[in-house]
């Protein structure tokens, strides 16, 4: 019983030596959860697109926003903007706004990809606010959908099924 | 803090195969299952492990990413598809000796389109390191460390 005891300690000892090594200056991760901001308003955020221009995710209160976590080093995310340029341009007067939030550590390689792949959408540059306001961004390309109310209706984690993205596009352009 | 997902991916034990082993395979394979890789549970049981060696863990995946969560005592080196992370890994690994136990890792996205690892692995393979493993992170380091409750950290890098 003593020796069961005692090596329940020496584990929690070790445990919590283990989570105390290299910290500095820093905290726990917090698992953002697979869909920690689902249904809740979504995070505002004032970023600066690539021609330095206000990209304030207020101002698109009314329209239905698809919001993409992206890097060009990402190959997923680099099948899926094609797509999203196309979506802009369908839905555009019916009140879709796509917006590109790339978590690529410089613009250099975001403005080449821009050009590239002639975005028609704006495209700022991510931090880790951002991030941690939509739950984390541990991992690319994340999407989200959020309705004309403001709130996140879907996250999709990894590369998006494209007829499934378009039916939910659509579902919230027809909604009041 | 439990240990989950032992054998969920059928991938459990092969990381822990012998250095030498590792050296005979193509050094830019990588493929899952092969014996340069290890698996999270696999590497979260070495370091709770009170005795043993501990590995050098080294992240070469984006920094933004990083700055979110990281594995505790893991180093930011930088991104293994950029030469200037390369360089940097040049630079950090340059005074080991070639058996340093030495992990890298990214989980920036789904492991078959990670431009990281294997350009990192290949620099050490060629610069003559034996006992280099690369953490097998099959979606993400969201998905498959962080949300399975493995410690992880956020913040500046530790060095």
């Amino acid at each position: 019983m003593r020796k069961a005891f005692l090596t329940i300690v020496a584990l929690a000892l070790a445990i919590g030596i283990f989570y105390k090594v290299g910290r500095r200056g820093s905290g726990p991760a917090q698992p953002g959860g697979s869909s920690s901001v689902v249904h809740s308003v979504a995070p505002d955020f004032l970023l600066q697109d690539l021609n330095g221009q206000p990209l304030d995710l207020a101002n698109c209160r009314g329209k239905v926003v698809l919001l993409d976590f992206w890097a060009t080093w990402c190959t997923p995310c680099r099948g899926e903007i094609p797509h999203f340029v196309q979506f802009q341009d369908k839905y555009r007067d019916q009140g879709l706004q796509v917006i590109g939030i790339s978590m690529d550590d410089s613009p250099r390689p975001v403005r080449e990809f821009y050009q590239e792949f002639k975005m028609n959408y704006p495209v700022a540059l991510g931090n880790e606010k951002v991030a941690e306001a939509y739950g984390g961004v541990l991992g690319l390309p994340v999407t989200f959908l959020i309705g004309r109310d403001g709130r996140v209706a879907a996250k999709y984690v990894g590369e998006v099924q494209m007829s499934a993205l378009k039916q939910a596009i659509e579902s919230q352009l027809q909604a009041k | 803090m439990s240990v989950r997902h032992a054998l969920a991916n059928g991938l459990s034990g092969r990381g822990a195969a012998s250095a030498s082993s590792a050296q005979d395979q193509s050094a830019s394979d990588l493929a899952p299952g092969s014996a340069q890789l290890i698996n999270p549970e696999d590497l979260v049981k070495i370091l709770q492990a009170p005795k043993g060696e501990k590995p050098l863990i080294l992240n070469v995946g984006p920094h933004l990413l990083y700055m979110q969560a990281h594995i505790p005592s893991s180093e930011y080196i930088g991104a293994g598809s950029d030469s200037q992370g390369i360089e940097s890994l040049r630079r950090r690994v340059k005074p080991l000796p070639h058996n340093t136990f030495i992990v890298l890792y990214c989980g920036c996205c789904p492991w078959s389109h990670c431009p990281n690892v294997r350009p990192a692995y290949n620099e050490l393979h060629k610069a003559g390191f034996t006992n280099v493993k690369v953490l097998y992170i099959a979606d993400n380091f969201g998905t498959d460390w962080v949300y399975k409750g493995y410690p992880a950290i956020k913040g500046q890098e530790d060095r």
